[in-house]
């Protein structure tokens, strides 16, 4: 392979990646947005969508078969039911607890992460199972540069996603309903905003999007465990953060950010795939203490 | 008098929005100055300019002849300048007395040897800081029966009382007092002038508060001044100030009808 | 009652501490589990002894990142991390370079106060939840590098630690680790109980509380906040130190993120911040797998509902509100 074919070839693995890393952040980014708080449970949410999904394919496959109609409907199921789940533990375990110190409400979401991976543990017994959708591996080459089709189907699904997302945000009430909570919470509850549907719907949303990510990880790399969401988690975080906390497009922008550095991070002599996860958390690191605000973030002057 | 504090050309602004704008001020050691202005001109943001919790754009600030910009919030404090805050911000789940100490904080140096070792000098540290917390809660006049309490099960006037016993523990040379006279009775509030006065006064440390009571501003004062969307418009002694027709219109021109009809 | 209001008085619990309410009465108390504690190897055999000198281990390591979380409030989610650098350092320096174990000592806290300075230094300013992600981050990467690099021996660690000698006594069987660590866990003990009562303890409170109002107050909370991390860090490169020459092997999956939460939920289950409850939070953490053995990796999951269920109905955990520090 040329220099050239071997960056190309990055850049699509790049991408790809960081479709997902930017799926899952733009849930952490959008609770965020309206609650100010960090959901650990979000990459656990990513982890439940791919077991999910894969009970989903198992269970359509009778019906519309294992190809590219029963993932997609699997996806689909996936994010109804995660989305939903989200809901629940919003109501549960997140919403008693926001005029709660700082250090309890975050200890709390550290507890309903480690229910959420445990609870599998216990119910999968620590295996990884395998999901194997009958997509096949055809595709495509761009001089020397190979694309398969389900990258595509996967990049492309993700970017209907944000784009569906993106237009919720902008164009729709409780898009804007959104925004308002997440730059002041109090004055839009004082302008009549029902604050809870609209945490509940945000909730709903960011979920659903972790959990088309896990079905589609799931299918994609055809494996899914207990502990698929911690790594997941963290690397989204570090998308969002790159993107700048708070901001939709950042969210998206640091996915595809994190995706190619990793991708090509890999490439330099020394790092390889055992040092990839610390080249990213050092990233996290370095741009939490250079850069906190990211890309897109506004600084936050949050004061008495 | 000495200038002991000033502002000169201040501008804030945040997002967009103007909060100061060129503002020029100053507070003369040992004296009791107010500011006053009606809802939102922009009092709280410069007191958080002035103990460095908000970076102004531009403009100066100096205290005691040294420039106070570049210093971080607790530096401010070391430095001389204390306050309080609009809402009592005591620390819960601690004593009345624990809440005192943490002024003595900034004034003391023992570490984490000298407490795992119990060394002399740590156990002496221990008394002063001690000692002097107490003195700062009798001159406030809080009793004794209260200081292992704690502090947030105190009735409000006292609550606010170890706030500024508190905030006297740090030994200040400049003390900021945010509306300390809200939600008090009409009892307290003599009794509230009569403690500002006693700290200038005994303690010979001169007190910059933002109070919406103009009754209460106009007997305390030395001098006054107005601030009105983010710029002083009026400054003096008590009587000028009430006399001034910009104040006035600023007043009325707010939902302020009340404290103009006081004026 | 609702998560997140100061917790009335409760229960049973409630009433231990009013029984205990004299500075007698609580020595008299203490006395008496010191008993127990010094007689439990021969009262209660080999196998028990074992299980309370990992109790013990816990003890010390919750009462480090009971000073980081509990008092301070830095919510640290790697603090396996400085307990890696321990055990390692000691590791490395005894097996590679043939150091005597009573050296290696001094250098395994240097090495994690370093680290502690290094991490903390810059990100301690953040806020909680930042922070929290940063200290994962930092525990993993410690792991992967332990995991990766030839001199802490890959995946498969070290080996063949040396087992210590002080004085002709040859510190090798279970009964003598345990009588070390429950030294070295009531050293631990007096030095977070006078921490606590010190200048710096109450620093900690004020900060943890409302730190701008601290900040106000002249207290510079980042420093504050890094002696809290540092000196977490060293009860924690103590722990790892005893923990290698103990156990003679290390590997990296004994500092993982699982192991983390482990020691957090030590503290946390005890009541944050309550040196009492912290000891019992690691008990709890020890022993409890042990009694439900035949759950296999079901209790893990008692264990994250336990914790749920306490931080939505009492945060301040099983041990009563307001007793002594």
């Amino acid at each position: 392979m040329t220099l050239t074919t071997l960056l190309a070839q990055q850049l699509v693995n790049g991408l790809v990646l960081g479709s997902f890393y930017a799926l899952v952040a733009l849930g952490y980014t959008m609770v965020f947005g309206v609650v100010k708080l960090l959901n650990f449970a979000h990459g656990d949410l990513y982890m439940i969508g791919a077991f999910v999904g894969f009970l989903a394919l198992s269970l359509v496959a009778g019906t519309v078969g294992t190809s590219w109609l029963g993932v997609a409907m699997s996806i689909l199921l996936s994010m109804l039911a995660v989305g939903f789940l989200g809901v629940v533990i919003e109501r549960i375990a997140y919403a008693p607890m926001l005029k709660a110190p700082r250090l309890s409400i975050l200890i709390t979401a550290l507890a309903v992460s480690l229910v959420l991976q445990n609870g599998v543990l216990t119910l999968t017994n620590g295996q990884v199972v395998a999901m194997s959708p009958t997509l096949g591996f055809a595709g495509f080459d761009i001089g020397g540069v190979f694309i398969n089709y389900k990258q595509i189907a996967l990049a492309g699904t993700a970017a209907i996603l944000m784009l569906g997302l993106e237009m919720f945000v902008s164009r729709t009430q409780y898009g804007r309903a959104m925004r308002a909570v997440s730059v002041d919470k109090d004055m839009s509850e004082l302008m009549g905003i029902d604050v809870n549907r609209v945490i509940a719907v945000t909730f709903f949303a960011g979920s659903a999007l972790a959990g088309a990510a896990g079905t589609m990880a799931g299918a994609y790399y055809g494996s899914v465990w207990y502990f698929m969401g911690f790594l997941i988690g963290l690397k989204a975080f570090t998308a969002a953060v790159i993107g700048g906390i708070g901001s939709i497009p950042g969210a998206m922008l640091g996915g595809l950010t994190l995706g190619l550095l990793e991708s090509f991070g890999t490439q330099i002599p020394g790092i390889g795939s055992e040092w990839k996860d610390v080249f990213s958390f050092s990233v996290l690191i370095l741009v939490l203490v250079f850069k906190p605000t990211g890309l897109l973030g506004k600084s936050e002057q949050e004061r008495m | 008098m000495a200038a002991l504090l000033h502002l000169n050309g201040v501008t804030l602004g945040f997002a967009g929005n103007i909060v100061l704008q060129g503002v020029d001020f100053t507070v003369d050691a040992g004296t009791i100055t107010s500011l006053i202005g009606p809802n939102g001109a922009g009092k709280t943001s410069l007191f958080n300019c002035i103990t460095g919790f908000y970076k102004p754009q531009s403009g100066s600030i100096s205290f005691d002849r040294r420039a106070m910009l570049p210093l971080k919030p607790f530096q401010v404090t070391r430095a001389g300048i204390a306050r309080t805050f609009q809402n009592v911000r005591l620390f819960r789940q601690m004593s009345v007395l624990e809440n005192v100490m943490s002024g003595q904080h900034c004034r003391t140096s023992a570490g984490a040897i000298g407490a795992i070792f119990h060394l002399p000098a740590q156990q002496r540290e221990e008394e002063k800081i001690r000692a002097h917390s107490v003195e700062c809660l009798r001159f406030v006049g809080v009793g004794q029966d209260e200081w292992e309490r704690d502090a947030t099960t105190l009735a409000y006037g006292h609550q606010r009382r170890v706030e500024i016993a508190r905030a006297l523990a740090t030994e200040p040379k400049l003390l900021l007092l945010d509306e300390p006279a809200a939600g008090l009775t009409k009892g307290e509030k003599g009794e509230l002038v009569e403690l500002i006065t006693r700290i200038r006064d005994e303690r010979k440390v001169a007190v910059l508060l933002i109070e919406h009571d103009t009754g209460l501003v106009m007997r305390i004062s030395e001098r006054v001044s107005v601030l009105d969307h983010g710029t002083i418009i009026a400054e003096g002694i008590p009587k000028d100030i009430q006399a001034n027709p910009k104040v006035i219109e600023a007043y009325l021109g707010a939902e302020d009808a009340e404290a103009a009809l006081a004026l | 009652m609702a998560a997140g209001k100061l917790d009335p008085r409760p229960d049973a619990w409630g009433r231990l501490a009013t029984i205990l309410d004299t500075p007698a009465k609580r020595g008299v108390a203490i006395a008496l589990i010191l008993a127990v504690m010094v007689v439990a190897p021969m009262a209660f055999g080999q196998y028990a002894t074992v299980i309370l000198t990992n109790a013990l281990l816990y003890t010390i390591l919750a009462l480090g990142l009971n000073i980081v979380v509990g008092y301070a409030g830095l919510l640290d989610l790697g603090y396996a991390a400085f307990f890696a650098v321990g055990a390692y350092a000691v590791g490395i320096l005894t097996t590679t370079f043939g150091w005597n174990f009573w050296a290696t000592i001094p250098l395994a806290v240097l090495a994690a106060m370093l680290a502690g300075l290094i991490i903390g230094g810059p990100t301690l300013r953040l806020r909680s939840d930042y922070l929290a992600i940063v200290t994962l981050g930092f525990g993993e990467i410690v792991r992967i590098a332990a995991r990766n690099l030839d001199i802490t021996g890959k995946a498969s660690g070290i080996s063949g630690i040396e087992q210590p000698w002080l004085f002709g006594w040859h510190i090798a069987r279970p009964v003598d680790f345990y009588y070390v660590f429950l030294v070295l866990a009531i050293i631990g003990i007096l030095v977070s109980v006078r921490l606590a009562n010190s200048r710096l303890g109450r620093a900690w409170l004020y900060v943890r509380h409302d730190e701008d109002a601290a900040e106000a107050m002249g207290i510079n909370r980042v420093r504050v906040k890094l002696a809290a991390y540092v000196i977490g860090a060293i009860y924690g490169s103590i722990g790892g130190a005893f923990f290698a020459v103990n156990l003679t092997a290390i590997s990296p999956e004994s500092f993982s993120f699982k192991q983390s939460t482990l020691f957090l939920m030590a503290v946390i289950l005890g009541g944050m911040g309550k040196i009492p409850g912290v000891i019992l939070g690691a008990f709890i953490v020890v022993l409890a797998p042990e009694v439900l053995r035949d759950f296999g990796s079901f209790r893990y999951l008692i264990f994250a509902v336990g914790l749920l269920l306490i931080m939505l109905y009492r945060p301040s955990g099983i041990w009563p509100a307001g007793s002594k520090r």
